[in-house]
Parts: structure tokens; sequence; C-alpha cells
């Protein structure tokens, strides 16, 4: 079996061609293309320049996906796309691609709930059984393990995303939005050593982040590192009696992630201690930092297990994805009619029935 | 993967001279319990370490761990003062400077409760319930009957002393109430005998707070976890309200608020 996959609820479009052969054979990826609506610094990404995006771009990508995975529309069996959640304007644009698809083609259609397959994709990849997942993303921060057909939600934020803190606080120093401005982030706190004081917000498995973020752009703004026109070149710090001087730029990223990170640590170690599994997976696009998948693997060690990550190509927001949780659910005779082909902003990974598994 | 086998960290300091050495209660994802003695060998205490998180940057676990252990010292010696049911703090260091490595991790030393988890008590009496498969009569049923809704007076009782003290607990289950009791050794197919003081346990999760919100929370993650692990029981759940009426004067709030907390759905859906 062979299905489109179309993801488009944030930034990035993706478009992806995954193949089920019918022998029992691994899942093979035929394609897996996404181009990503990069915004200035400082700014952020609007959902109707996002959407406009999307839409000038989802021909041109379904069309380069098909040629590069050598298929032709006649082997295609459904076309899944994303349902939720996500933003409302860019879900829509997708949708009504894949609505179109469907009706030109006469291709079923699957909606997947765009949680459950960066789960999906994770568990493919990495080939982990039954972990405990830390779903980490612009939108998204959810601690997952799966129980009785669903993939139940352990702990997440009880206010904004754990990408969302990073790419804002990105905005406030005015750090370049390309590739991304997590991974950018990423980069300047490698240069960080001092750790200022943040608050730490960890509600019993549940955790917050719109605190910490008000309180790094303060002191952002206290040390004037905010706005334009600042690099690190620029800011030495001169350390007073104590070694501790004024925070730099990359003191501040370096705090903000050692800070944001140990809480999702934290709560996954809690989440592993209750179901009892010894394995981790990490997914979504705060998933590829470097610096989460090495606490994340010392927390691992010390309970005997191990930690699983992808790569940016199946860890940020993707299409293939969506056609491999889209497949599973098609192979089970899951549908989704043309009249119920809507897309919604807010649906649970726990809403989902996962028939595909025991 | 590795598969060794799990080796806890080295125990902090005054404990590795401990003769006989502490005993591994249970690992959780914050401490590990142990059982040992304090000043002499006939009287045992609870020893509770927070080893420290190797993941974390020093200076943020240092600031966390001794923020908790202290938080958790706090509100038991608060309770103690206060005459409500929970071990008494006998020693505590939260800079865990004492293990051989210098970081054995912060700890926390309390007195031992004698007695069983209220959860195993409810497991034994609903074991028994179910081996006697309604052969029993009317007259014992009835006096089984009042031995749970005994227990559950005492549990709300102590929950009700809890909250008058300003304190939240912030993990109301049955494994986290002991029942002090002499008879600990009930033989399998025996009603468990349900006299005895309620005790709470394990306050890593507490704090002090004066609204009636997080009384109401706390209630109700309790009657949550008796819905989910001792369904039999669930049903005199009431009785742990009347008991929380009976030693806490502002209990009508609270109660009150409980119904808006039972009447939430789930949790607000979750975008950006």
């Amino acid at each position: 079996m062979i299905a489109i996959g179309l993801e488009g609820s944030a930034n990035k479009l993706g478009v992806g061609i995954m193949l089920h052969p019918d022998n029992g054979n691994p899942p093979q990826v035929l394609a897996n293309i996404r181009h990503t609506y990069v915004s200035p610094p400082g700014e952020g990404f609007l959902p109707k320049d996002t959407a406009r995006h999307h839409r000038a771009w989802v021909v041109k990508l379904v069309k380069k996906a098909l040629k590069e995975a050598h298929v032709s529309v006649q082997d295609v069996d459904c076309i899944c796309f994303t349902k939720g959640p996500g933003m409302g304007a860019p879900l829509q644009s997708v949708a009504v691609a894949a609505r179109m698809l469907s009706l030109l083609w006469g291709k079923e259609l699957v909606g997947v709930n765009h949680c459950v397959g960066h789960i999906e994709m994770g568990r493919l990849i990495t080939g982990s059984t039954n972990p405990v997942v830390l779903y980490v993303s612009g939108g998204n921060t959810q601690v997952i393990a799966y129980s009785s057909q669903r993939y139940r939600i352990f702990g997440e934020t009880l206010d904004i995303a754990v990408g969302n803190c990073l790419d804002r606080f990105a905005r406030t120093l005015h750090i370049s939005n390309d590739p991304a401005p997590g991974y950018n982030i990423e980069q300047l706190a490698k240069k960080g050593k001092q750790l200022v004081d943040l608050p730490y917000t960890v509600k019993g498995m549940d955790c917050s982040f719109s605190g910490i973020l008000a309180a790094v752009d303060g002191l952002a703004t206290t040390y004037g590192l905010g706005g334009e026109g600042k690099d690190d070149e620029t800011d030495t710090p001169i350390p007073d009696a104590d070694g501790n001087g004024k925070p730099t730029r990359a003191d501040l990223c370096f705090s903000l992630q050692e800070t944001i990170f140990s809480m999702l640590v934290e709560t996954t170690e809690r989440a592993m201690a209750h179901v009892g599994s010894k394995e981790v997976l990490i997914v979504g696009g705060v998933g590829c930092n470097e610096r989460l998948q090495e606490m994340m693997g010392i927390m691992a060690r010390d309970r005997g297990g191990s930690v699983h990550a992808t790569d940016e190509r199946f860890c940020i927001d993707n299409g293939i994805m969506i056609a491999q949780a889209g497949l599973l659910a098609y192979s089970t005779g899951f549908r989704t009619p043309l009249k119920d082909s809507t897309c919604t902003q807010r649906f649970r990974t726990d809403d989902v029935f996962v028939k595909w598994r025991d | 993967m590795s598969q060794d086998p799990y080796t806890p960290p080295p125990l902090p300091k005054p404990f590795t001279n401990t003769t006989p050495p502490p005993t591994l209660l249970t690992q959780g994802a914050e401490a590990h319990l142990y059982k040992t003695i304090h000043l002499n060998t006939n009287t045992p205490a609870a020893l509770k370490i927070r080893p420290s998180k190797p993941y974390r940057h020093p200076i943020l676990d240092r600031r966390l761990t001794r923020q908790r252990i202290l938080q958790e010292a706090r509100c038991l010696v608060k309770l103690v003062r206060e005459g409500v049911n929970v071990p008494a703090v006998l020693a505590l260091d939260w800079e865990g400077q004492g293990g051989e490595n210098g970081n054995g991790g912060a700890w926390l030393l309390m007195e031992w409760i004698e007695g069983l988890v209220v959860r195993v008590v409810f497991e034994r009496w609903e074991a028994f319930i179910k081996a006697s498969g309604g052969s029993l009569g009317e007259k014992e049923l009835r006096r089984e009957e009042e031995k749970v809704r005994g227990l559950m007076r005492g549990i709300g009782g102590v929950v009700g002393g809890l909250h008058k003290a300003g304190v939240i607990h912030g993990d109301l289950t049955t494994s986290n109430l002991i029942l002090r009791t002499g008879d600990v050794d009930i033989k399998d197919g025996e009603s468990p005998a349900m006299v005895g003081d309620v005790v709470l346990i394990d306050f890593g999760l507490a704090g002090q707070s004066s609204s009636e919100e997080d009384r109401a929370v706390d209630l109700y993650v309790l009657e949550r976890a008796f819905g989910s692990t001792h369904p039999q029981a669930e049903k005199f759940f009431e009785e742990v309200l009347e008991g929380y009426k009976d030693s806490y004067k502002g209990a009508a709030v609270t109660l009150k608020r409980l119904q808006d907390v039972r009447m939430r759905g789930r949790k607000r859906s979750m975008i950006g």
C-alpha cells in the first residue's frame, strides 16, 4: 500500500510518500520533502502568511514528491492529511489541497492527528516498541505513554509549548529564524557558561513555560541584550568578585535551555517510574536539540534504560509521518469521508483510537 | 541498551557506617526510601534520600534539591506541631555533601511508622470479600462495611487536620497513608483489622497553601485514587468527606469547591 501524506499545521509544508509492502517487509520512505516558511528575525510566522505560503507550494511539492518516489497516481492508495492540532489557516489550506487531490484522483482520504503522526514515525525509525514518549515542538509539549488503544497524556504544558518559549526568546534577541530559531538558540547556548536563576515550574506532572519566558525576557531587557543589532562579539562579560558578571546572550540561551530541559526530563522520569518503562522516545522539533537528547540519555542510563531520538528529517514536522500514521489507520479500515474531512486547531492525542496496536 | 542490574547511588555519610546497613524499600523518580536505625539499634527510622541528578546543571540541581527537601521537612515539622499524624523529622542534610564523592544526595531522616499501607489494607479486604463469595450473612456483611466506614472516616479526619494546619499534601493516594496498627501479620483470607490511627506519609509534593482550590484538588486526587485502585471501597468515599467535615471547620467551602472540580471536564485542549 502507498500513501501520500500532507502536513502543514505550522510553518512547514511537508509531503511524504510511504510504502507498506504487501509481503510484510519493513515500510519504505519513498519521498519526504519539505518547504519551510521563514519569517524575518524578530518576527514569528503569522497564520495568514503561512497559509499563503502553503497554498503557493503544495502543488509543486506533491509533483516533486511523486517524481522522486517514482510512483504514478494509480499506485497511490490513500491521501493522508493533518486534521489537527495546529494553526487554523495553514491546516485549512492543506486540507483543501488534500480534498482536491482526493476528488481529482478518486482516492480515499485519511485524517491524521499530528501528534500521533510524530509518535508513529518515531517508533518506526527507532524501532523502539513501547516507549514513554516526550513530544516537544513549537505547539505541543506532552509526556505520553501508550495504554489500551490510546496514547495517554501523562503530563503536558499548562500554557505555552516549550518550542514556543524558545522561538519567542529568539525573537527577543533578534536571532535568525533560518533554519529554525530553536536551532540557532542551541548553537548560541553552546558558548554560554554562567547559569542565571530562572523560575523552575513543574506542577506535579505538568510544566509551565510562560513565566520562565517572561523572566528571561526581563533579564534580556535589564542587561540590554534584546533588540536588533546585537551580536555575540559586542558584549563580553565583565566578571565581578564572585566570578559572576553581567550575563551574555549566550548565557541566557544556555540558562533557558538548562532550566526548561531539566523540567522536561524530570516529568519524563516520573512517567517512566509510573508506568515502569525503560525506554524514552523524543519526537517533535525540539527533539532535535542535542543537549536535550544528552540530558535525557543520562537520566535513562541511570534508570538502566535508553533514549531514542530521530534526526531533523523526521523530528521536524514532515509529510512522511502523516503518511505513516495514516497508512496504519487505513490498513485497519479507517477512512475519512469527504464531508468529515475538516480540520481542527484542537485535537487531543488521546482522542485517537489506536486500532493498529495491541 | 545496557542490561546491568540497577545499583542505587552510594549512601551519604553517616549512613555508610550504620550497622546493619540501611535497607532499600522503594525507589521513586525523585527519592530512595531506606529503613535504618536512629541513635540505638532498637529505634527504627525512615531515611529518604534525594540523589543528585547528573543530567541537571549542578547549580540548578543543588537549588532544587535543597528547596524540595526543606519544603518537605518544614511541612512535616509544622504538622507535628499542630498535632497531625505524620512522621516526625529526626535530622536532615540539604547539602548532601556527605557521600564518598561529595554528592551522595540530600537526605531526610524521619520517625518510623509501624503499620500497614492503607492500599494493602483495602486490597486484603477486597480479596477477603471476593473469597467469601457472598457466603457472609447480613450481619457479618454489615460489620465488614462498618469497619471500612470507620477507616474511611479516619482517613477523612487526618486529611481534615492536614488542611486545618494549612498544608496541602499534593499526592494523596492510599499508598501514602499508613494504618498504625500492631496487627501487621494477618494471614491471607482473613478480614484485616481496621482500627488504629491513620498516618500521612510522603510529603515530597506538599506545600503550604490556604486556597480552597488546592484543598479541593487534594480531595479530588484522593477520590480518583480510590476510584482507580479500590473500586469496591469507593462507594464508601462519602465517609471520608464526613470525617473531613468533623475535623476541619472550613470543610463546607472546600466541599463546595470539590463539586466544581469534579464537574470540570478533562483539561482544556492545548494549542500553541
